[in-house]
This record gives structure tokens, sequence and C-alpha cells, in this order.
């Protein structure tokens, strides 16, 4: 094993290049510009190393930081954000905001992830009609939110951050889930604001560097 | 000074409602306590969490905040002055999350609630699966406080233990509706001593319900989720 130089952190990250989950991870490094070392791993079979780091789950994204494993892909941002403090802060300050941001990350897991994503994606007949309403709903919950107030550029607010790393990874997949569903998403008549934060998201050089999902 | 409004929306057997308030009990927040009829759920409520619509919900000073472990969290953060429940590391922070996580996704989502939702052979295996996380818990007490006792937290009562000790009250409500006794002294012994210990602290004595109440609650519960037997 190479030795670390000094101030040097090694972090290596057990991932798969289609899940949301785990883009969220490399985006968060990403954005703090820490040095990482990506594996892909290939869900069947499972690494050694995998089933070591979570045993519980055998899940990825898990982040290997100092041989320690962190998984569950919004608990790894939170730590990517409180390990690298000082470059780019992920969460809000305050602990309202920091509230309402894992509101609706927790959502984004609980809700959007089952009802609207996998309804569209692995559904057909009258439960894919009942995900794309899903969507069409969830959608509006977060175009909502970056209509709140005066309006904000991002999730979080003013900066992109955790929030925004979290939604981020699903727009590669809605070009998707509009061919399988046979249907457009109405960007410019429902979705305005999250049509431009999709364009901005994608111009940041985190978010470039981690290729979409499927074609 | 302006004072601080802070109000509960919870029904009384939720053992996610049970957290928040042993938080803000650990706190010594005053709070003001709603409790809500399911089926008939306040404009209050609907209003604080038109989301999920789901108990508990903290209303600080006029803003709602939802889920309960986002709340706990939010707790320790809004009064940062008293008694911290989160450790103070960053990686501990996210062993301690990571096992609250578990404790809504497994023991709750595939133990708990199939416990009670379900019959026969799918009861018998969230019973299996119960076992096998307080299993995983047993070893989590000793991960989380590197051996030191007697709580999640060490010396310090904090997030893991508040996240988990709810569920003793529900002990009772899981062994009647499965017809089983859950062997805690005998093959979770450590979980059993901590359950003890955290018994005694006021908090905990003051908001959780006793046991046999939630077992009547649960049956209840169960009967209406099965039709009548």
């Amino acid at each position: 094993m190479a030795k670390m130089g000094q101030g040097e952190e090694q972090a290596k990250v057990l991932s798969l290049w289609v899940s949301p989950f785990s883009m969220r991870v490399l985006i968060g490094l990403e954005e703090k510009g820490v040095r990482y070392e990506c594996q892909e791993e290939n869900l069947d079979p499972k690494s050694e190393l995998l089933l070591q780091m979570n045993p519980i789950h055998k899940t990825v994204p898990v982040l290997i930081h100092n041989g320690k494993p962190v998984n569950e892909s919004l608990i790894i941002l939170e730590y990517i954000d409180e390990t690298w403090p000082t470059s780019n802060p992920l969460m809000p300050s305050n602990p309202y905001d920091r509230a309402v941001v894992r509101f609706w990350a927790d959502f984004l897991n609980k809700k959007f992830f089952k009802d609207a994503f996998y309804g569209i994606l692995k559904t057909e007949g009258e439960a894919l009609e009942e995900g794309k309403r899903y969507m069409l709903k969830y959608l509006g919950y977060l175009e909502g939110e970056l209509s709140a107030g005066r309006g904000k550029p991002y999730l979080g607010g003013e900066q992109f951050g955790y929030l925004d790393i979290a939604f981020i990874p699903y727009a590669s997949w809605f070009h998707s889930l509009e061919t399988i569903g046979k249907w457009k998403i109405p960007w410019e008549s429902e979705f305005p604001r999250l049509q431009q934060w999709m364009k901005k998201c994608m111009q940041r050089e985190s978010v470039k560097k981690n290729p979409p999902g499927p074609s | 000074m302006e004072e601080e409004q802070v109000k509960v929306l919870n029904l009384w057997a939720s053992t996610f409602g049970m957290r928040v308030l042993i938080g803000l009990e650990e706190k010594g927040v005053k709070y003001e306590y709603q409790e809500e009829n399911l089926s008939s759920k306040s404009e209050l409520l609907l209003q604080m969490n038109p989301v999920h619509k789901k108990i508990p919900a903290l209303i600080h000073n006029g803003k709602p905040v939802c889920e309960s472990l986002i709340i706990l969290e939010y707790i320790d953060e809004a009064w940062a002055s008293s008694n911290p429940f989160m450790p103070s590391n960053a990686y501990d922070r996210a062993r301690a999350r990571f096992w609250a996580d578990f404790v809504d996704k497994k023991v709750y989502d595939n133990g708990a609630a199939l416990i009670m939702k379900c019959k026969g052979e799918a009861q018998e295996e969230a019973k299996r699966n119960m076992l096998e996380y307080l299993g995983l818990l047993e070893g989590a007490l000793d991960e989380l406080s590197g051996g030191i006792k007697p709580y999640f937290g060490g010396e310090q009562f904090g997030f893991m233990d508040i996240v988990f000790i709810p569920f003793a009250s529900w002990f009772l409500a899981w062994e009647t509706m499965g017809d089983w006794k859950i062997p805690l002294d005998t093959q979770f012994p450590r979980l059993y001593e901590w359950v003890n210990v955290c018994l005694e602290r006021e908090s905990v004595k003051k908001i959780l319900p006793h046991p046999e109440m939630v077992a009547e609650f649960a049956v209840q519960m169960r009967k209406r989720f099965l039709g009548s037997d």
C-alpha cells in the first residue's frame, strides 16, 4: 500500500455506475475536492470487500475512509460534509434549514424512488399510469421548494448542496423514464424552475464528471 | 425575550412519537402536546405534514419539522447548549445514524410492522427477522458505546438510545400478537441490561406508556388489519 503524503486523504468508494445513490457520493466527493478511488462493483457476485464493509445491507454505495466504512448515501453525504468541512459546505448552517433539506432527501428515498422512479421503471399498465401520477405530484413538491419565498436557485437555497446532490442523479434518468412510459414530462408548463435547476446543475464540474446512468 | 412555542402532534402509542418527546424532555424543553386521532386527522396535522400526513410532527415557533429521526437531530441542534445527543465525531455520528436507519428499515418495517399485519408463515418470518435484528443491535450496543456501559452513547444517554428505547414498550405487544416470548434476558443480555438502565431515566419513565396498554392497543389495531379473527 502506497504511503500517504501529508494531508492526503485515502477514500475509496464501492459504487455501481448506474445507481443514483452511488452518484450522490461521487458528486459529494468531487464537490469537496477529495481524492478518491472508485471501485466498480458487479453486484452478482458481490465482492469480498463489499460484504465485509456492508455486511448488513450488502449494498452500494460504501465510502471507505481510513479503512472504515460509511454506508447509506445520505449518511455518507453528511459524513463527507463534516469530515472535509473547510471547502464548499454541503449542508445549510441553521438547524431549521438542515431539517428541511434532510426531510426532502428522506422523501426522495422513501417516496420518490419507490412510487415515482420505480413506479415507472418497473411497472406497466395501470401501475405505470399510477407511477406517472406520482411523478407529476412529487415533481410538483420539488418545484414548490424552488419557488418558496422569493424563489431560490438550488433546492438547498443559495448554494448547490446536499439536497441538490441527492436529487440530481435522478435527472439523468428522466429521458429514459419518458421513453419507457411513452410520455413527456411537462417541464416548461409545470416545472420550469426544476428545468432551469437541472441545466444549472448539469454544468457543474462534479456533475459533468459523473456520467449519466442510461443513454 | 420571545418565548419559544413548541408543540408536538402525536399518537400516544407511537414509538416514533416517543423519540421526540424523550428528546424534548432530555433537553428540558417545555412543549404543548396534541393527541391525534389517526382516523380523523386534525387540520393542523394535514397543514404541518402535507406530504406524509403522519405523526409525530414538531412545530417550533409555527414551523413544522417531520420524521422522528430528523426531528431528533433538529432538537439536538436547536437546543445545542444542553445535553448533546449526537456523538461528537463525524464517524461516530455516521454509525449512530446508520443504526437508527437500521431500526426504522429493519426492526420496524421488516419486523414490528409485519408482526402486526401478518399471520401464518409471514408472521413467523417477521418474528425470525426480529430475533436476527435484536442480535445485530446487541452487537451495535458494543460497537457504538466502544464497550463503555451502559448506553449506546457510552456514558451518555444519546441519539441511538432515544431512537430504540421506545420499542421496549412494544415488546409485550409483539409477544402478544405473535404468541411468543422474546428471549431478551437469555439471548440478548446486553440489550436487556440496557433496557433496564434506560427505564430508570426520568424522561423515559415519563414518556414510555405501560406495555399492557400498548399490547391492548396493538391487538385492536391488528384486528382492524386482519378483519375479525
